[in-house]
């Protein structure tokens, strides 16, 4: 299979599993029990509203027809008016995106600047104390509950040491005397551009707990998948051969092995991107972080059933979507996955 | 999430053997023969989860003979005693309700083991069922049944149960059910790919040729020999399943009061962060925490036996 055909195949999949997802999502929003019409008005609206709301959801139209507008808003991003809010759930997802995205972002640069060089050591010195160390710390990492790490980092770092603030993207004075100007949504990058070093302080004081809460089970994670990767290519002859002709040692673990260590452990970002974005729901409201995810632990306190939809389709599609790069870079770097040597996707 | 770990590490565990049990067994009891730098701590951590897990289980299981305070356990109340600190009446406290922290700790462990057991039990199930009669069949409806698992695939897990289990309204039942749904294609791939290698055996077509019916043949001779993989993949997952369903409890989505569980718990103990009773939530989290550690460690160990690159690594 040429590079172009493999492309081509990786994208029509992507689509198609994108169309198969909207099918399920519409299909469970199909099993609610009782009327969205009900639930949008609240318990006591009178019938002939509820019928006037049916009529506007289009909620009495065939199936088929349901489902194409289902899909077209979709695609158009009409996600239609949150039952909480009442505002176009687009909207608010809009405002929030940006500051999920910044944990996101921030919990995968910390997962692959820690995770790999860990595991790439570990591996180095494997079975050593360090490697040991290492795999314990991984095996915490991997089954530590994020609600509950943050509730602890909570009562250290808030309650007992008083060193770090107890939730929020900034202090409300901050917000009051310098506040950020939005460019980017990214509260760090926003103000580090308009030169606001009061606020960019108080918004790194701010996402430490977040976002070490939410790196926890990637770096432990990066870290076993370099480490296993890298015991498998370190076995290999080239590198024995290197170590013959007197290569430095740091020479050969970080340029040569990591150069193919690193495509199968690129497979993580699909899996932290996923565990940031759900770990989001569960710890946003904990540390008030105006997100994507406190936006829909509220949707689930509320039964705003059309804001679930919205953010699972959305969160859904991103997730797809960078799946679809990593392949495609996995690709890019290894020549025998774009000739369909090894089977991936 | 955990499990989406556990399979990237899985995928290779392809060594026949006879079912999960013995396998866990003989990883525990017989560590891969003929390693002379055999990784002592490997063992010792999996010797310590086995001691840890069979703990947990007996004291879930006798609840109401450990705790003086078994009604607590099971949701009485006792406003008079409300959130004390750690004593030795009551060695993780009491809750907002004046309820024995340990008691409904413990009350809590049978939550958590039954639903994980029940998820993983529903998603091997179903998942192979499909995998198999995808690998067996072939041709289109293996392509349609794989698709369809892709499809499942695509969603961040929890995100979907979470949503499912909303519209299903909150309750145990809707909780496993709703994390089920996204735990099966895990299992669906595995064994589809171990099917596909046994659609050609020669035991397998010998079936055929005298005469065996189809469902006869998959029942019979395909999915026996799926499980082994399936199994080695469940027992991994069990840490994850238990983690998943403590998260719904978390965001209230889990079993109703007041029944106790681990994440409505640790939920309900988030406001006394900022009072200072911090033992409301950490008992429980600690529960937690240590029970997925100790699956996980078990599943590790499981994971080392079955699979060749697993021993490789741990030999080397």
């Amino acid at each position: 299979m040429s590079g172009i055909r493999y492309l081509l195949r990786r994208l029509v999949l992507a689509l198609l599993v994108m169309l198969g997802a909207l099918t399920v999502t519409f299909a469970i929003s199909h099993v609610i029990p009782g009327d969205p019409a009900r639930l949008y008005l609240g318990a006591r609206a009178s019938e002939e509203a509820i019928v006037a709301v049916r009529a506007d959801l289009g909620l009495d139209d065939p199936l088929p027809v349901q489902f194409v507008r289902f899909v077209s808003n979709a695609v158009q991003g009409e996600f239609g008016y949150s039952y909480r809010t009442k505002r176009p759930i687009i909207e608010d997802l809009a405002e929030r995106l940006p500051a999920t995205m910044e944990l996101v972002v921030l919990a995968t640069i910390l997962a692959l600047a820690v995770g790999v060089p860990a595991g790439v050591l570990a591996a180095a010195r494997f079975a050593s104390g360090f490697d040991r160390v290492m795999r314990v710390v991984s095996i915490l990492g991997v089954s530590m509950p994020a609600f509950w790490l943050a509730l602890l980092l909570q009562l250290f770092f808030f309650l007992w040491l008083d060193l770090l603030p107890l939730g929020g993207r900034l202090s409300q004075t901050t917000s009051f005397l310098h506040p950020v100007t939005t460019l980017t949504g990214f509260h760090l990058v926003d103000a580090a551009l308009t030169g606001n070093w009061v606020a960019w302080r108080d918004a790194v004081a701010h996402a430490i707990l977040p976002v070490v809460v939410l790196a926890t089970f990637p770096v432990s994670l990066t870290l076993r998948m370099t480490r296993a990767s890298m015991l498998d290519v370190l076995a290999e002859t080239h590198i024995t051969a290197a170590r013959a002709a007197g290569l430095h040692e740091r020479e050969i673990l970080f340029r040569l092995a990591l150069k193919n260590a690193i495509v199968p452990t690129l497979t993580v970002l699909g899996l932290v991107f996923a565990f940031s974005i759900t770990g989001a729901v569960l710890i946003e409201s904990i540390f008030k972080w105006p997100g994507l995810g406190s936006y829909m632990l509220d949707a689930i306190l509320n039964d705003d059933i059309p804001v679930l939809f919205a953010v699972t389709l959305v969160v859904t599609v991103i997730y797809i979507v960078i799946n679809l790069l990593v392949d495609l870079l996995q690709a890019g770097l290894d020549p025998r996955i774009r000739l369909g040597e090894s089977s991936v996707g | 999430m955990i499990r989406e770990f556990g399979s990237v590490r899985a995928v290779s565990a392809e060594r026949p053997a006879s079912g999960a049990a013995r396998t866990l067994l003989a990883a525990l009891v017989n560590p891969p023969a003929g390693s002379a730098r055999r990784h002592v701590l490997g063992d010792r951590l999996a010797a310590g989860a086995l001691v840890a897990l069979a703990v947990i289980v007996m004291l879930a299981v006798a609840a109401p003979l450990v705790t003086p305070h078994a009604d607590q356990g099971r949701g009485a109340t006792s406003i008079e005693d409300k959130l004390l600190a750690p004593s030795l009446a009551h060695p993780f406290g009491t809750d907002a309700l004046g309820r024995d922290v340990l008691a409904r700790v413990l009350f809590g462990a049978r939550t958590a083991l039954a639903s994980g057991l029940a998820i993983v039990l529903i998603g091997v199930v179903a998942g192979t069922l499909l995998g198999a009669t995808a690998g067996y069949v072939g041709g289109w409806l293996d392509e349609a049944i794989m698709r369809v698992t892709d499809v499942f695939l695509a969603f961040p897990p929890l995100l979907l149960a979470m949503t499912v289990a909303v519209v299903l309204q909150p309750s145990l039942e809707n909780a496993i059910l709703a994390i089920a749904i996204t735990w099966w294609p895990w299992y669906a791939r595995i064994a589809r790919g171990q099917a596909i290698s046994l659609r050609e055996r020669h035991y397998v077509r010998a079936a055929r040729g005298i005469g065996v019916s189809h469902p006869m043949v998959v029942l019979r001779h395909v999915l026996p020999n799926v499980m082994t993989p399936v199994w080695v993949q469940a027992t991994l997952d069990l840490g994850a399943a238990i983690l998943t369903v403590s998260a719904l409890g978390f965001v209230g989505l889990g079993v109703p009061q007041p029944t106790a569980d681990w994440g409505a718990m640790i939920s309900e103990g988030r406001i006394y962060v900022q009072t200072g009773h911090w033992w409301v939530p950490t008992f429980p989290g600690l529960a937690l925490f240590v029970t997925i550690m100790a699956f996980n460690l078990a599943g590790d160990a499981v994971h080392m036996a079955t699979s060749p690159r697993g021993r490789a690594m741990q030999d080397a």
